[in-house]
């Protein structure tokens, strides 16, 4: 009775054993130090540098445009900072969303205390940026758009192409965080006129603790991290050997299977939400049906509270997320569902169910007979579905 | 971070086990306490007999787990109990009984011992007594009707 369905790959995914493999003799055997003279550790840097270039070309970007990092947190603070740094003197106006991670968003709050003035632009219900609105809120005193490629919790992928030809009609810096979408989504930094792209290996079968930041040639940007000249002087820190190998082969792999991966999960994700609806009342699937990452499904269930949702999907085996406020040890719901127009109520009952090429039919269709039963269970000591049902009843 | 995994044995236990869920008809008092926006709502449903002993509490909780537990937890120290000796059933009575909870659940035991609170006062405006020390009840809102109204 130890069955474990891993349906929070958006929180983060398995190393797979191809990609521990690549990275296993970084540890004990080649761990020498790449920035080091001698010839053993010229191995390593060569190896590195080769990790550099397979992940610059899934992305169509020059392999010196990629500069390593601990995590999708640290490239996002990065691009933040680093473009409100180097172009103070031209302006102090940043735009963004409201449905941002926090890494961004509590990147610009923090600008916010110390001068800059931010743009937090609203999304339709499905979560979609609307690019006319984005336009109009540039300024001259605008430095950065940062907008993110796909979001999170939802799933719904922004018009990044659109925002990045806008963003480049004013002659403005255009960050995406990609951190949910490299590796899931076919991305080009050319086509989609992308300045500054965040990612991190741990979402796309790699190792925590390395993420990138892609930085366009000739973009101005300050450092974050001071101390050393590693990542050509700009991003201080022994390099992560290890992790970047594993990095570039999980980028390798995805890369190659990308078309075959976004086919098998979107068949799954839409039979998925399409049981959920047809079989469990007063349910809702949250974010774009059409512009959506294919690991993603997000539904609200009214009457029930998510948490009491997760450790009863988590006593059947099934691991998932939850955009209630008791998940969060906050008093709000998730800032995304209620960006979407969600009432509090219905964001509480939230679940994240991210799928991946791991999942089986199976899987699926014993994750949706466990919804139904520990839904209608909640629902049977929901005071709101008691009076609910009353009402239903009478009127 | 979840609170899931700081959650003792009993709590998991009241959680996963529910004591006295259901409605009481006819009920000798009823409370329902909390706000749907913070995601806690709990309703408390209490049998009274002539010599104004607890002989039945039920509950119907919308909330976390610790708030489905705390709830249960109360209907269990409250039957059996004079409304005097229930309305000294405190949110750390609950939560001692419990074996604690997590610091941001706390909350919870408080919703608890308002339930209980507002049944009692429940109960004593419809007999029109006076339990010392009960205060009355508040109200909340509710948002959703209008979002399903749109």
């Amino acid at each position: 009775m130890s069955r474990r369905i891993y349906m929070d790959n958006a929180a983060t995914t398995r190393v797979t054993p191809e990609v521990f493999e690549a990275m296993s003799p970084y540890f004990t055997e080649l761990y020498g130090n790449p920035s080091s003279s001698y010839e053993f550790s010229g191995k390593i840097a060569k190896d590195v540098a080769e990790a550099r270039k397979a992940i610059a070309n899934t992305i169509g970007a020059d392999e010196q445009e990629i500069f390593f990092t601990n995590g999708g947190s640290e490239s996002d603070n990065w691009a933040i900072k680093g473009v409100a740094d180097a172009l103070k003197d031209k302006g102090n106006h940043i735009i963004t969303t409201k449905i941002e991670h926090h890494a961004v968003l509590h990147t610009c709050e923090f600008l916010e205390e110390h001068g800059f003035e931010v743009t937090y632009l609203p999304v339709d219900e499905n979560g979609l940026v609307n690019p006319e609105e984005l336009e109009a809120a540039i300024k001259p005193e605008t430095v950065l758009i940062s907008v993110m490629f796909a979001n999170n919790e939802i799933g719904t992928i922004e018009p990044i192409a659109k925002i990045g030809e806008i963003a480049h009609k004013h002659g403005v810096y255009f960050h995406t965080d990609a951190v949910q979408a490299f590796g899931h989504v076919a991305i080009d930094v050319n086509e989609m006129n992308i300045d500054l792209l965040s990612a991190s290996a741990h979402k796309l079968n790699g190792p925590k603790g390395v993420g990138l930041l892609y930085i366009r040639k000739g973009v101005k940007l300050s450092n974050l991290i001071h101390g050393g000249a590693q990542e050509r002087g700009r991003r201080a820190g022994t390099t992560n050997a290890a992790g970047i190998i594993g990095f570039g082969k999980a980028a390798e792999l995805a890369n190659a299977k990308l078309k075959e991966t976004i086919a098998y999960e979107t068949k799954l994700r839409d039979k998925l939400i399409k049981r959920v609806l047809e079989e469990i009342p007063y349910s809702r699937v949250n974010g774009d049906l059409t512009n959506r990452l294919s690991n993603n499904a997000n539904f609200c269930f009214r009457f029930i509270e998510g948490e009491s949702l997760l450790i009863l999907l988590d006593s059947k085996g099934i691991c998932a997320s939850s955009g209630s406020a008791c998940t969060s040890g906050s008093l709000d719901p998730s800032h995304v569902l209620l960006a979407i127009g969600l009432p509090h109520e219905i964001a509480h009952g939230s679940v994240r169910l991210t799928i991946s090429d791991e999942i089986t039919e199976e899987d699926i269709d014993y994750t949706v007979d466990s919804l139904k039963e520990i839904v209608g269970r909640l629902r049977d000591m929901s005071p709101l579905y008691e009076d609910f049902a009353k009402k239903e009843l009478v009127g | 971070m979840s609170q899931v995994t700081e959650y003792s044995e009993k709590v998991m236990d009241h959680f996963s086990n529910p004591r006295n869920v259901g409605e009481i008809e006819n009920a000798s008092g009823v409370g329902t306490v909390g706000n749907a926006k913070c995601g806690d709502i709990m309703r408390m449903y209490l049998d009274i007999d002539e010599n104004q002993i607890v002989r039945e509490a039920k509950f119907k909780t919308f909330g976390c787990g610790a708030a489905v537990a705390t709830s249960s937890m109360a209907t269990e120290l409250v039957k059996g109990k004079t409304v005097e000796e229930a309305l000294k059933v405190t949110n750390k009575a609950v939560m001692e009984a419990l074996d604690g909870l997590p610091p941001v659940k706390i909350h919870c035991s408080l919703l608890a011992e308002q339930a209980i609170h507002a049944a009692l006062w429940d109960y004593a405006e419809k007999n029109n007594i006076v339990i010392e020390g009960l205060k009355p009840p508040v109200n909340d809102i509710d948002e959703t009707e209008e979002f399903y109204k749109s």
